[in-house]
């Protein structure tokens, strides 16, 4: 009976079915160490899982492994769970890995790590990319489950300790698959809305595994992105999460980050009270200095006494007075001698023929006007005389002592006519040494010739 | 006194006036201008405290609405 030839592709198929039937190894739990590992353009993992005595080729194929919260390395220990099947045109059985985690560590913690590592390098958690929280907000942006101790402890400790505080809850999942987009997708809405000034982002305090969101590379992102500076408050006081090195401030528990996001009313209150206090002072402590200076001033002897302002200078116009006599008997003394030569000089050039000609003349010119002088009053004398006698000649007096006399009226008037008087009229009769009174008897009329 | 001032910045110029008046060279006229200044943003700041109308609770919605919130413990 000749032997019937299977084709290749038969026998693989056969192979392969017999592989697939097997309960065990559609679903097995596998240890080894990573090697030749592979990550190929598609995101599909190769690598080979070996220990010292076999090795096994692996695939994991990208919508497997982005669930891996680490990234595989060569000679990592890993434990693996997958099936094993044949890849037909290879000829080569291997491992569908399906999930898996590094050995030894936990898969949790090597991804912490890792993830810290790369943002580290980074720079998204850098001291200078701290923003500083604000010292007094008006609005608290609070991201958290809107259920559960942590939003209350929240709550309360800012309304206890600054209710002039507004708060602003943006709810989000903290726990779960979807807690990380959820977180993420509230930090956005809390910078969108532009409100608060300050956010809080947290949880209460639980396993690794219930805080995973806080250590996840989208909530980072975010916390590092938020314009608005983060208080992170992830748990109960010993884990660091991602978002805490992330975020501006870390809190260890929600209440605490309450506490650093907004003051206590009361420290507030005396911390204005003491400023007000140290304003009166330092002002009254002004006014106190200054008044102090002034009457400083006043007392001074500058002022109580002005007679000392001006001894000084009475004593130095006195020393001014005295060296100016000084000088000026000396430049006095000077010109004396200066004005004794000059007298000196001028009598030995004294004029004297000068003076004497001089007084010859003035003498000489002298008689001469005394002369003239004398000619022409005795002129005038003699042209007086002449007058005089002719004045004399004229005279009236000179008429009436020859008889002749003046009558007058009574108003004075000469009477020179016989109109002139009446009958009974007094008249006055002047003769040289005297006069008479006369009454008028008569009136006898001369004929006028013609 | 402008009222526009947040409480941070009332406070911090508050700080300064103080530091300045303390310093003492301030001169006298100046020292009680900025004295009474202080005691403005003092009383600013005061009435900034006791303006506590019962700020509520504020929670966002889905549609972007704030809705009062209360505490509600989880059970």
């Amino acid at each position: 009976m000749a032997p019937q030839y299977l084709t290749v592709q038969t026998l693989t198929k056969y192979i392969k079915r017999k592989f697939d039937a097997d309960p065990y190894l559609a679903d097995i739990y596998v240890k080894g160490e990573i090697s030749n590992f592979k990550r190929h353009t598609s995101g599909h993992m190769y690598f080979t899982l070996k220990d010292e005595r076999a090795r096994i080729l692996a695939v994991m194929f990208s919508s497997a492994n982005r669930f891996l919260k680490f990234n595989p390395e060569n000679g990592m220990k890993v434990l693996v769970r997958a099936s094993v099947s044949v890849y037909e045109a290879g000829g080569s059985y291997q491992l569908y890995v399906k999930g898996m985690q590094p050995d030894g560590i936990g898969a949790l913690y090597l991804a912490y790590e890792q993830l810290k590592d790369k943002l580290e390098k980074e720079g998204l958690f850098a001291k200078e990319k701290k923003r500083p929280i604000p010292a007094y907000p008006k609005v608290v942006g609070v991201v958290t489950s809107p259920t559960g101790a942590a939003v209350r402890d929240i709550i309360t400790t800012i309304r206890r300790r600054f209710p002039v505080v507004k708060i602003i809850l943006h709810p989000a999942l903290v726990q779960g698959e979807n807690a990380a987009p959820s977180i993420v997708k509230a930090i956005e809405e809390a910078n969108r809305l532009g409100k608060a000034d300050v956010l809080i982002v947290g949880r209460g305090g639980g396993s690794i595994e219930e805080l995973w969101a806080f250590n996840e590379e989208m909530t980072a992102r975010a916390i590092a992105a938020s314009t608005i500076p983060v208080i992170s408050a992830v748990g109960h006081e010993t884990d660091f999460t991602i978002a805490d090195f992330a975020a501006d401030l870390r809190a260890p528990t929600p209440t605490a980050a309450a506490e650093l996001a907004v003051p206590h009313i009361d420290e507030v209150r005396e911390k204005i009270l003491n400023m007000q206090a140290r304003l009166l002072r330092s002002v009254r402590e002004k006014v106190r200095h200054e008044s102090s200076r002034l009457a400083y001033l006043e007392r001074s002897p500058a002022l109580k006494n002005p007679y000392r302002l001006i001894r000084q200078q009475m004593e130095q116009a006195d020393r001014l007075a005295e060296s100016l006599h000084r000088e000026a008997g000396r430049l006095i003394g000077a010109a004396g001698e200066q004005c004794r030569n000059l007298y000196e000089r001028l009598l030995r050039n004294r004029p004297e023929q000068k003076l004497l000609q001089a007084r010859r003349d003035f003498i000489s010119l002298h008689g001469n006007l005394v002369k003239q002088m004398q000619a022409v009053l005795r002129e005038k004398q003699h042209r007086f005389g002449k007058n005089i006698s002719a004045l004399e000649a004229l005279s009236p007096l000179k008429v009436m002592e020859r008889g002749y006399s003046l009558a007058m009226a009574e108003d004075e008037t000469i009477i020179k006519k016989t109109s002139q008087v009446k009958k009974g009229d007094t008249i006055q009769v002047v003769l040289t040494d005297g006069g008479l009174l006369c009454t008028v008897d008569e009136i006898r009329r001369r004929r006028e010739n013609g | 006194m402008a009222e526009s001032l947040t409480f941070e910045e009332a406070m911090a110029q508050l700080e300064d006036i103080v530091r300045k008046l303390e310093e003492g060279d301030v001169p006298l006229e100046e020292a009680i201008s900025i004295y009474k200044q202080g005691m403005e943003l003092s009383k600013l700041l005061h009435g900034k405290l006791k303006n506590v109308e019962e700020q509520l609770t504020k929670v966002m919605s889905e549609d972007g609405e704030e809705k009062d919130f209360e505490i509600k413990e989880e059970e």
